[in-house]
């Protein structure tokens, strides 16, 4: 013990003195701390502005610490029995939705009288005393970088929004393990101090981007005895720089995609990737995790948006030297932090690819008369490659789900329309109302092409019977996917619980895989004691030339259950075993976290999770990325 | 001594062992009780009963499919446009042509089921039943079972099969509960039937050909077709895991080919589960039961026409007693293969090319195959006859009708006591019992003068030492397959008596020779050997006729008539080996083909028994267990298979065969013979094919 404590201390003062005449070396190019953070942000824009950025250092001034998105906006039954959102930010904000409380009372024999209310505010007893690095607080101090050790701001990072996080910060329940400090750097070199000091310490950083993982990516390993810094890149913002010759912009990592999307459109551009998280995560975290847009199929994934990336390590930075869009040299290197999830160091700016604002855009629906109809249909518009901008598939239970948020109907003009559109698709054309699905579509180009590629997809569509169902249907399918996490909220608030996963799949499989896993659900549920039936619904969401991604949603009532959660997870467990028997991926953009970590080796073969753990070894010995994801 | 250590380990673990089996083998107790049947047809108009109202519900709601379009999606399916196209490459014939053959295949094949010849069947059956059988009875709660099993899942229909009776009879049953009528996979022959091969086909029998081991393209047509209905829950699948009827009444080994097919689409993905149903039909007496035993002498299987069906209505003169239809739990494909077989192992490679099952797989559906047929086992009925039965083969030369009595009374416990399934009336004096046994197969055992003895149908004229024989198997054969249908009940614990009688040092190690030499015989779950150890062990504890001190297996003192009734019970199959064994070692000639293998033993024995008089084993003169025998000894490399230019060739290993056949005997002797006396032409098998030739004279009916 004795001689093991000398020679860490000599090891220390070693380490010391380095630092000392690294910093008497680089004073002259660095400055003093002081100055680093103001030239950060002169580097950043050029002008000494300040933070632009939807996302406060404070999160839960404008958002719910146990819920999802902003504290103003919620789903809730008012007392005439209606669900209204309220709010001001979305296009249902402010409205009833007089259908909703019926689906819900139906689809799960919930009732709203039968209320699970959330704890309302963070009792600090349940949260553990920080346990700080006293050394690297000094230093850390010194380089001027903000951080905070208080209770609220550690406890938002110390989860992302999957099912048990939220359900356990709902409940108050006593947490086992968060980050013992946040910090929040400004800029790529404040990142490069911080990496270093935690080398220097030997203190656990854990990135924080959105916050959006539904994978446990966020949860702090409770094994982890040294002090965990959460590393919050939110106030890293900037768009640094935009080249429209090359049409590429060079952005900070921690720009959230609502605010990379508006500053684009500001100077006429946009960057086309739109994950159904866009409004909270950050660029960083689609790196970091192999986030896929909505819009893929125009402007790509994440992996075909990036040309550069620069991430800091332990063991230093790691970037190219140019900017060529397709080169040679060996395996690239993008591809070891692209889906690293935090595991080798953090992504600080891109450059990525942008995009003139299209011309024209336009939203569109096809009803077809069954799902198998609805994906023979979306496989011959991927073997046509003549796939709009988004195409989804939503199933008979999803169609239904997204008419119980049909707003209140203001004339009776409309709801004659609707009435007589019903009317026509069940009656004249004979489709089975508990069978039909609709595929949502979304064009974009110059006005002419749009139209264009609108017909051609919808002739596709007619051959596999299917019925062009109107703009407002379309629309109705993407808003969906934006409030689906306000609405887990609501469900919580009444004894549902929810979550949903995601896989990919070949064509020959989609059909196959759907049915199956639904059906294990529903037997899972049944034999675990689960009272009520429970709501298993999917959709197609992207297309690919060989395959798809497919996307579950699940959900039951839990009462009568002792530990809703352990079931819920049990269930998932097994839905993704039979996801994998039937030849679905681990993930298609969700990743891997701590949730599935299980089945890695399984995936990717012993050889393959070796490669992984040496790329580990050589770029992080000391595991200061020790989130523990992946491997 | 060291040998035993093994067995002693396995003592060991006995006493924990002993609780699983028990609670393995308790829920067959618990069976489900029996409705007739026949009772409304004999009360109600038949005319309406096959006419009635007849809406069965199918896997989820889905509606029929006309024989036309399910041709069309197989023919359309990408497995067969796959094999078609590889076919076509390989023989240079155009695709077209090769289509138009997968066509005509399918043709030959497919099934029509038309509700109208459902209806004639359901008429005309109604007739035939009531004639010949006192009561059809069926489990109602199997029934139920069934029902729920058809509307969630893929069901396959895995009934055992003694009887040409059987599918008909299932048919019957299905249409009478309402449920969903199911296709059948018949065996070719039926089409040589020609008006009742269509109605057949018309009543939902599609047809397979007998062996098409290289037909790539007749598989693809045949499975795909299998397949489609399958995945499609057009109809529940039926067929026979066993391939043929039963000629001995026990069970047969089972065939994997289309429990291969029908397993697949599981693992494949393509269907949630696939439930197995297995199902016991036991008859009292089988309508085929003397042509049986003629056909195990050699006489050959007199080809299916019908002719040959018309003829046989004088069956229906007679007295066939009562049938139970026992519908086994459904048992899910998913479940079973819960942990043992990798799903995912299929991902990476397309679902519509055809593939050789997977080693992990291939071993999977061999135990499921094992599995099911052991089940249907278990549900048999068994009469008391078939418990006197086999006490009169132990007594050949007959037996005082009180000692018979008093035997089956004592064996019926003992049965009972290891969860036989005995359908033994409730309230009848046991006198009563047997002596109407008797009266029902009056054809095999009659009683003079207070001794019951088997009946040997004695042609008119002078008969020949040989024909005086044949006479003789037949009547044993004959018996024999009552004594058959209860040996899966004692088995186990028979084996463990032969294993203690000759070998006490060594229990273990001549269990397991045992149970490996009879696998052929017998249905024995390959790698449960020491499972069937224990079991054996705990029901012979439990029926106190062992103990089981410390380390050791010793008899009791009121154990000696158990022990010894089991011994007596296996000694035709042990001797039988024996006379096998004894042919290769001193007979066989070099060259020796697999086709002369048979009638060789046959003839060898014949002459054994006519020139030695004392031998009882008439047994071995079924082809049954000549067949096993020869199987059994190739498995232990005793005797090997060479291809030689057409003709398959035995070599035989004597050294090995005669150390077999040393532990066989231990205690038993077979007298040599004098080579001289053979002569070929006295030999059972011209006596046989003399009988084939003239066609079965009445005399050898009765």
């Amino acid at each position: 013990m004795a001689s093991n404590n000398n020679s860490s201390d000599r090891q220390r003062i070693a380490q010391q003195r380095l630092s000392r005449i690294a910093a008497h070396l680089h004073k002259h190019e660095d400055g003093n701390s002081g100055i680093i953070a103001k030239e950060c942000k002169i580097d950043a824009t050029g002008s000494p502005e300040e933070n632009k950025g939807t996302v406060p250092r404070k999160r839960q001034e404008i958002m719910k610490w146990n819920g999802w998105g902003y504290s103003d906006s919620k789903f809730l039954f008012n007392k005439k029995g209606q669900a209204e959102f309220t709010g001001k930010r979305y296009r249902l904000s402010g409205m009833t939705l007089p259908r909703l409380q019926d689906w819900f009372e139906n689809t799960f024999g919930a009732s709203v009288k039968h209320k699970s209310p959330a704890t309302p505010v963070l009792n600090a007893s349940v949260v553990p005393p920080p346990r700080l690095n006293e050394a690297f607080v000094e230093n850390l101090k010194a380089t001027g970088i903000p951080f905070s050790n208080e209770a609220e701001d550690r406890v938002f990072r110390a989860h992302g929004h999957c099912l048990h996080e939220i359900f356990a910060l709902r409940e108050g329940k006593k947490f086992e393990r968060v980050p013992d400090m946040v910090v929040w750097p400004n800029c790529h070199k404040d990142v490069v101090k911080i990496v270093e000091l935690a080398c220097k310490h030997n203190v656990c950083l854990i990135p924080y981007g959105g916050g959006t993982s539904v994978t446990s990516a966020l949860e702090c390993p409770p094994e982890e005895t040294r002090c965990i810094v959460s590393l919050d890149t939110s106030q890293m913002n900037r768009i640094l720089w935009l080249d429209e010759n090359n049409l590429v912009a060079h952005v900070e990592a921690g720009i959230i995609g609502q605010d990379l999307e508006r500053l684009l459109n500001e100077s006429g551009y946009c960057s086309g990737h739109e994950p159904d998280s866009m409004e909270f995560s950050s660029l960083g975290g689609w790196v970091a995790t192999r986030a896929s847009g909505m819009k893929k199929n125009v402007y790509g994934n994440i992996e075909d948006l990036v040309i550069h990336i620069k991430a800091v390590t332990p063991r230093g930075v790691i970037e190219k030297s140019c900017q060529g869009p397709r080169t040679s040299t060996g395996p690239d290197i993008h591809h070891f932090i692209l889906g690293s999830e935090g595991t080798l160091g953090v992504v600080t700016e891109v450059t990525m690819k942008i995009r003139p604002i299209p011309e024209y855009q336009k939203y569109g629906s096809v009803v077809f008369p069954n799902f198998e109809a609805g994906v023979a249909c979306l496989r011959e518009v991927a073997k046509q490659r003549c796939a709009p901008a988004s195409i989804r598939l939503m199933d008979n239970k999803q169609f239904h789900f997204g008419h119980a948020l049909k707003p209140q109907v203001s004339s009776i003009f409309t709801h004659f329309v609707e009435g007589l559109k019903k009317f026509y698709i069940t009656k004249l054309k004979g489709f089975d109302p508990h069978q039909l699905v609709v595929a949502t579509l979304l064009f974009e180009g110059d006005r002419e092409r749009v139209l264009q590629h609108e017909k051609q997809v919808y002739d596709i569509a007619a051959t596999f019977g299917g019925l062009a169902a109107g703009e407002d249907n379309g629309q109705r399918g993407y808003i969906l996917t934006f409030v689906i996490a306000y609405l887990r909220d609501l469900g919580m608030d009444y004894c549902v619980v929810a979550e949903s996963f995601e896989t990919s799949v070949p064509w020959d499989r989609v059909l196959d895989l759907c049915q199956n896993v639904k059906e294990r659900i529903i037997r899972e549920c049944k034999e675990r004691g689960v009272q009520f039936q429970p709501l298993t619904s999917c959709r197609v969401t992207q297309t690919y030339d060989s395959g798809a991604c497919i996307y579950f949603y699940f959900a039951f009532n839990y009462r009568g259950l002792a530990d809703p959660v352990h079931t819920y997870e049990q269930v998932e467990h097994a839905a993704r075993e039979e996801i994998l028997a039937n030849g679905g991926s681990l993930s298609h953009h969700h990743g891997v976290g701590k949730l599935r970590k299980e089945w890695m080796k399984d995936s990717i073969s012993n050889v393959g999770v070796g490669m992984l753990k040496s790329v580990k070894e050589y770029v992080d010995p000391e595991n200061i990325f020790g989130n523990r994801n992946l491997l | 001594r060291e040998l035993s250590s093994e067995s002693n380990i396995h003592i060991y673990c006995l006493n924990i062992l002993v609780f699983v089996t028990l609670q393995q083998r308790d829920p067959m107790l618990k069976r489900d009780g029996f409705e007739d049947i026949l009772e409304e047809r004999r009360n109600s108009s038949d005319l309406k009963y096959a006419l009635r109202c007849y809406a069965p519900v199918l896997y989820k709601g889905v509606t029929p499919c006309k024989a036309n379009m399910l041709k069309n999606i197989v023919l359309q399916s990408d497995q067969l446009r796959y094999v078609i196209n590889q076919v076509s490459q390989e023989s240079g014939e155009a695709p077209d042509i090769i289509q138009e053959e997968a066509s005509v295949i399918l043709e030959e094949m497919a099934h029509r089921l038309q509700i109208s010849t459902v209806r004639f069947f359901a008429f005309a059956l109604s007739k035939a039943f009531k004639t010949l059988f006192q009561h059809v009875c069926v489990n109602e709660e199997g029934i139920q079972r069934l029902q729920q099993a058809i509307q969630e899942h893929p069901v396959v229909l895995l009934p055992s099969h003694r009887s040409y009776m059987d599918f008909l009879l299932m048919s019957y049953i299905l249409y009478t509960y309402d449920l969903a009528l199911p296709v059948i996979a018949a065996g070719m022959d039926f089409m040589g039937m020609k008006f009742v091969g269509e109605m057949l086909r018309m009543s939902g029998a599609f047809f397979i050909r007998r062996s098409f081991g290289g037909d790539k393209l007749y598989w693809a047509v045949f499975s795909e077709y299998v397949k489609t209905m399958l995945r499609n829950g057009f109809a529940p699948i039926e067929f026979f895991l066993e391939g043929t009827r039963s000629r001995t009444c026990k069970s047969l080994t089972p065939k994997l080919g289309l429990l291969n097919i029908v397993i697949e689409p599981f693992f494949k993905g393509e269907v949630f589960d696939v439930n197995l149903v297995p199902i016991s039909i036991s008859y009292e007496r089988i309508l085929e039961e003397s042509l049986y035993a003629r056909e195990l002498l050699g006489v050959p299987k007199p080809k299916e026409s019908t002719s040959g069906l018309l003829k046989a209505r004088r069956i229906l003169s007679e007295d066939y007693g009562s049938i139970h239809v026992y519908f086994g739990q459904p048992v899910s494909v998913r479940s079973l293969a819960q942990g043992k077989v990798n799903r995912s192992t299929y991902n990476l490679f397309p679902r519509h090319i055809p593939r050789k099952p997977m080693e992990e797989t291939q071993s999977f559906v061999n135990d499921t195959a094992y599995r099911i047929v052991r089940l249907q086992e278990d549900n048999m009925v068994l009469k008391p006859w078939v418990l006197m039965a086999s006490l009169l083969l132990q007594n050949l030369e007959g037996m005082e009708l009180s000692v018979l009595t008093e035997q089956t009374v004592w064996l019926r416990g003992l049965a009972l006591s290891y969860a036989a399934f005995l359908d033994w009336p409730d309230h009848a004096p046991t006198a009563k019992v047997v002596s109407s046994s008797l009266a029902l197969h009056r054809g095999l055992a009659c009683v003079s003068g207070g001794r019951v003895s088997l009946v040997v149908g004695e042609p008119l004229g002078p008969v020949t030492p040989e024909e005086a024989l044949f006479n003789r198997a037949v009547s044993v054969l004959s018996c024999a397959s009552y004594r058959n249908q209860v040996l899966h009940v004692f088995l186990r614990p028979a084996m463990l008596a032969v294993a203690m009688l000759h070998l006490s040092d060594e229990v273990y190690n001549c269990f397991s020779f045992l149970w490996d030499m009879f696998s052929n015989d017998f249905i024995l779950c390959p790698g449960d050997t020491v499972q069937d150890f224990e079991e054996a062990c705990y029901l012979l504890v439990k029926t106190g006729a062992v103990q089981m001190p410390q380390q050791d297996i010793v008899m009791t003192d009121i154990g000696q008539p158990t022990l010894s009734f089991f011994n007596g019970l296996l000694e035709p199959f042990l001797q039988g080996y024996q006379v096998v064994c004894r042919y290769l070692c001193e007979e066989a000639s070099e060259g020796l083909t697999e086709k002369q293998y048979i009638p060789a033993v046959r003839s060898f024995h014949s002459v054994l028994c006519v020139f030695t008089g004392n031998l009882r084993c008439y047994e071995v003169l079924s082809s049954d267990m000549q067949k096993n025998a020869l199987a059994a000894l190739l498995r232990m490399d005793a005797v090997r298979k060479v291809k030689v230019a057409d003709q398959v060739t035995l070599i035989v290993n004597k050294m090995a065969v005669n150390s077999i056949d040393d532990i066989l005997g231990k205690n038993r002797m077979i007298s040599h013979i004098n080579q001289t006396q053979i002569s070929p032409s006295l030999s059972l098998v011209a006596v046989a094919e003399d009988l084939c030739r003239d066609g079965l004279t009445p005399s050898y009916i009765r």
